[in-house]
């Protein structure tokens, strides 16, 4: 090892986070200005004790979460003392004495071992740095210790308690504070039945109030893990030295394998004690860090410093910046003042954020909570004199960060509070937009960036979307940009036009699509022809044929007089123009289950047709691409399997999980419902296509809950409807319409929001942007609760698009409607002079 | 506005106009020329460079009204009678067509010399 000789002699006690952190800020002010020496009670180089978790949970190993191996120390030149305890603190010979801990020592015990000449090492300092951290609280329970009973703290701990699960089937955790809960958490990856015990008479006291307590309580429990609130231990009982159960001040005992104690931590302290530093619940520190010993400085969870002691790291980094500036001399003026808490954690899997006081005891304070129990979201806000004091989220978080920034930096707030969880989306994205840079692309599809968009704003006085569509062609390819559009037209014209022509269903007919359904049912119009005959002044519009032809045959089922030059290629074929002129050809796979027979026929289709490329698509089907149009209906007819629709808007796939049938998690059939909701809705044209899965479980291996519609198995056997997700261009989580018991009552539901779909949304419009046009509450209040008396005529009317739908390849691999259409070009010899033919 | 296709003096038969179906567009190979053929609804016959400029796309399968077709691909539109596109500096070749006695005939076809047999 280097030993340079860098000056004074700084002795850090401890190397957790707190000390490893200030030892780092330290060298990076001036690695020279210290000899540094380091006293470590655990064997290992410094580790991230945040991610204890996920070594007990398995998801990280120990050697991910050492933050400084063993090399780093050599490196910087630092004197590790790895598994030596630092005692004492001779302030008189301004030495600090540290003692070898033997193997089966506790690093975190209160009371040390007598020396009984074990080695002792003596390292003389100029400053010393105390950051012994925390030790975990163990309530006085009588029988703890021995096999069986564990901390959650330390590394060694972590192994401990895993190899002890291997022969539990029941495991108890004391303390249901964060880290209680991410022991038990932990603990059920191990396939052991959990029990939280909390002494207080809620969970996370120290970050939730009452009713967030309750609310996560049963979040909890419905993970499976049983929980006691107000519950006091008081005994461990063992048979044969194992543990048998435990005994509480009040109720029955509890049958349990192993305790795993964490309740909370208590600053170590002793040796600042056994030095004679002033103590009080931790090492009383002024704003410089420094003890009542001008040459003795603290930091860390060992540390009382305004009253106040931390357990987190935030303040931690805070309190190490400060003392390495006043230390190094960088700024030796440097305040720590105190840190505002906020803390934001995932506690399986729910978000919390929680920040400041979490109840409210100041008259003059003002509480504003919102609640929505279905989703599990409870968020209050404690304000006073305008200032955000304190702040809980649970379920949904989107906000925390804004609000930890308004209650660190002691903001203002808004006297429309609400506008703290809700937002003032206009305001906002409107400084966002004038933010962002001209070279920014806004439309993906037609690549237009935010410059090109104003300059038309400004020069062409573009005051409404389509306008910019019309100039620039952006918004007009996906549509997902459209919003942001808008938003720049706020910021640089002042405002909004609505276009009266946005709101047509087409562009060719001048009618919303309610006054167009009405028209086209009143004068009984059954073609696309007959439409611009009678309400479009005779005056055919291209672009508005593909949409009325959709909305007429949902409208007529088989009275729709059927004109193929309305269709779409894609639907004029049945098939996926791809950029080669060839199409794709993708059969339909009900709920994604195919057999060994249709394997074989596919395969032979395959070869026969030399098709260039067999593909497994996203939605659990088989991908036949790059098949010419001529041999299209021959192909069908070899294949035998229906068309999967993966070319038109209508109903295309079902996806499924393997569901109750293999899955071990599986709660519902979801392979059987993904067959029937697809047999049933199969082809069932609509406004933009409709894509649909099912989930045996809320693990959602099928992706359901992005799905336009998505169907997923809870426990109690039923099923949640989703509606509105999107996992393309746009990405949104589907809205819960409802909860249902039975694969029918999926059937009815899903069936009735497709027809109403079908009639309300535009041409186009994918069911994300329809179900946020329309809302989540109104979608239930229509198809659930049966507001308007409609949903006996959706049911019918769906039901008869059901009983009308036909199979095109089937209907048209014999006898095609339209031949011609799957001709290719004809060549036409031109060396003499034209012959009239005939 | 697309100059017509320069012209040879002697016109072409692309057989009867039934090939078509109403509403829609078919192609032809003349020599090496791909032609797309309309026959909107309205009456009239157009016919246009089958490929689109933008990305190749064969304007035969595209959906029509009595002026216009849309491409397939990326939904660009030209005009029947001039070829302008909706994108700036994107045109089709125009050619001139017309029905006789129920046969299409191109007229002023492409020029036929250069095809060999």
């Amino acid at each position: 090892m280097s030993k340079m000789n860098r000056g004074k002699r700084l002795v850090v006690i401890g190397n957790g986070m707190a000390g490893a952190r200030v030892v780092e800020e330290i060298l990076k002010r001036d690695a020279k200005k210290f000899e540094i020496t380091m006293f470590g009670a655990e064997p290992y180089g410094n580790y991230n004790r945040i991610l204890l978790s996920n070594v007990l949970n398995g998801t990280e190993t120990p050697t991910d979460i050492f933050i400084n191996p063993l090399s780093w120390y050599e490196e910087n030149g630092i004197t590790l003392h790895a598994g030596v305890k630092a005692i004492e603190i001779d302030r008189e010979k301004k030495v600090v004495v540290g003692r070898s801990l033997n193997k089966n020592d506790s690093p975190y015990a209160a009371e040390n071992p007598p020396l009984n000449g074990a080695a002792t090492v003596e390292v003389p300092y100029d400053s010393v740095i105390i950051a012994t951290g925390s030790r975990p609280f163990v309530p006085p329970v009588e029988g703890y210790g021995g096999p069986g009973a564990f901390l959650f703290r330390t590394l060694d701990d972590c192994a401990q308690i895993e190899e002890y699960a291997k022969g539990c089937k029941k495991a108890a955790v004391i303390g249901g504070g964060l880290l209680g809960l991410e022991a038990a958490r932990g603990l059920m990856t191990h396939h052991v039945h959990v029990t939280v015990l909390e002494a207080a008479p809620q969970l996370m006291p120290a970050q939730l109030d009452a009713k967030g307590g309750r609310l996560l309580r049963s979040a909890i429990e419905a993970m499976g893990i049983a929980v006691f609130c107000g519950k006091i231990t008081t005994r461990i009982e063992r048979e044969n030295g194992l543990i048998q159960r435990l005994i509480f001040k009040e109720g029955e005992p509890l049958e349990t394998d192993m305790v795993v104690v964490s309740a909370g931590i208590r600053p170590v302290t002793e040796i600042a004690k056994a030095s004679g530093l002033t103590v009080e619940r931790g090492i009383v520190c002024n704003d410089q860090m420094r003890t009542n010993d001008p040459e003795i400085f603290a930091l860390g969870e060992c540390v009382e410093h305004r009253g106040q002691i931390y357990g987190l790291v935030g303040p931690i980094w805070e309190q190490a910046e400060v003392l390495a500036d006043v230390m190094t001399e960088a700024d030796p003026k440097a305040k720590y003042t105190g840190s505002k808490l906020g803390t934001k954690l995932k506690v399986m899997g729910v978000d919390l954020v929680s920040m400041g006081q979490t109840e409210s005891f100041d008259p003059a304070g003002e509480v504003v909570t919102y609640r929505e129990p279905k989703r599990g979201i409870y968020q209050k806000l404690l304000i006073r004199n305008d200032k955000l004091i304190g702040a809980i989220l649970l379920g949904d978080v989107q906000v925390g960060d804004t609000l930890m920034q308004t209650f660190k930096e002691e903001r203002k707030v808004s006297d429309n509070r609400s506008e703290l969880l809700f937002g003032v989306p206009e305001v906002s994205s409107l400084t966002d937009v004038l933010e962002m840079p001209d070279s920014l692309q806004i439309c993906n599809c037609n690549g237009v960036s935010k410059g090109e968009i104003r300059d038309r704003i400004r020069t062409e006085n573009c005051t409404s979307v389509a306008q910019i569509g019309k100039c620039t062609k952006a918004g007009t390819g996906c549509g997902s940009c459209k919003m942001v559009i808008a938003q720049l037209i706020r910021a640089y014209a002042g405002e909004i036009v609505s276009n009266p022509s946005e709101h047509y269903y087409v562009p060719g007919v001048p009618l919303e699509k309610s006054e167009l359904i009405a028209a086209i049912q009143e004068k009984g119009l059954k073609s696309v022809s007959a439409i611009f005959r009678k309400l479009a002044g005779g005056k055919e519009h291209a672009e508005s044929k593909a949409g009325l032809a959709s909305l007429l045959k949902s409208i007529w089922n088989e009275e729709y007089e059927d004109e193929r030059d309305a269709r779409f290629i894609n639907d004029r074929v049945h098939a996926n123009i791809q950029r080669n002129r060839t199409f794709s050809v993708v059969p339909r796979i009900y709920g994604g289950v195919t057999s060994a027979e249709e394997l074989i026929r596919i395969g032979t289709v395959a070869k026969k047709y030399k098709v260039p490329m067999v593909k497994i698509t996203g939605g659990q089907r088989i991908d036949l691409l790059g098949i010419q149009k001529e041999d299209l209906p021959k192909v069908w007819k070899e294949l035998g399997i229906p068309s999967g629709h993966a070319y038109t808007k209508a109903v295309r796939t079902v996806k499924s999980c393997v569901g109750t049938d293999f899955c071990r998690y599986g709660l519902g059939d979801s392979i059987r419902l993904a067959q029937e909701i697809e047999r049933r809705y199969q082809g069932i044209e609509s406004p933009h296509k409709i894509k649909m899965a099912t989930a045996g479980c809320p693990r959602n291996c099928s992706e359901a809950y992005v799905k336009d519609v998505g169907v997923v198995a809870i426990e109690g056997g039923k099923w949640e409807i989703y509606v509105g997700g999107a996992a393309g261009g746009t990405v949104r989580k589907g809205d819960l319409l409802c909860t249902v018991d039975t694969h029918e009552e999926v059937l009815k539901y899903v069936g009735r929001f497709i027809q109403y779909y079908r009639e309300h949304a535009k041409y186009m419009e994918r069911t994300y942007g329809f179900a946020e046009r329309i809302g989540i509450g109104q979608l239930k209040a229509v198809l659930i609760e049966d507001e308007l008396g409609i949903c006996n005529r959706l049911d019918t009317s769906i039901e008869a698009s059901v009983q009308s739908y036909k199979d095109p390849w089937r209907e048209e691999a014999d006898l095609p409607a339209d031949p011609a259409q799957f001709k290719g070009p004809e060549w036409i010899p031109v060396l003499k002079e034209a012959v009239h033919h005939g | 506005m697309v100059e017509k296709n320069k012209l040879v003096n002697r016109s072409v038969n692309l057989g009867s106009v039934e090939k078509i179906p109403l509403g829609q567009g078919f192609c032809f190979v003349v020599g090496k020329e791909e032609i797309a053929v309309f026959r909107p609804r309205s009456g009239g016959l157009f016919a246009l460079q089958n490929r689109c400029p933008h990305r190749n796309a064969p304007l035969c399968e595209g959906i029509i009204d009595n002026h216009h077709v849309i491409c397939p691909y990326h939904a660009r539109k030209f005009e029947f009678r001039t070829g302008v596109g909706s994108e700036k500096g994107e045109s089709v070749q125009v050619y001139d067509v017309c029905v006789e006695n129920g046969d299409i005939v191109l007229s002023k076809c492409p020029d036929a010399n250069h095809v060999s047999t």
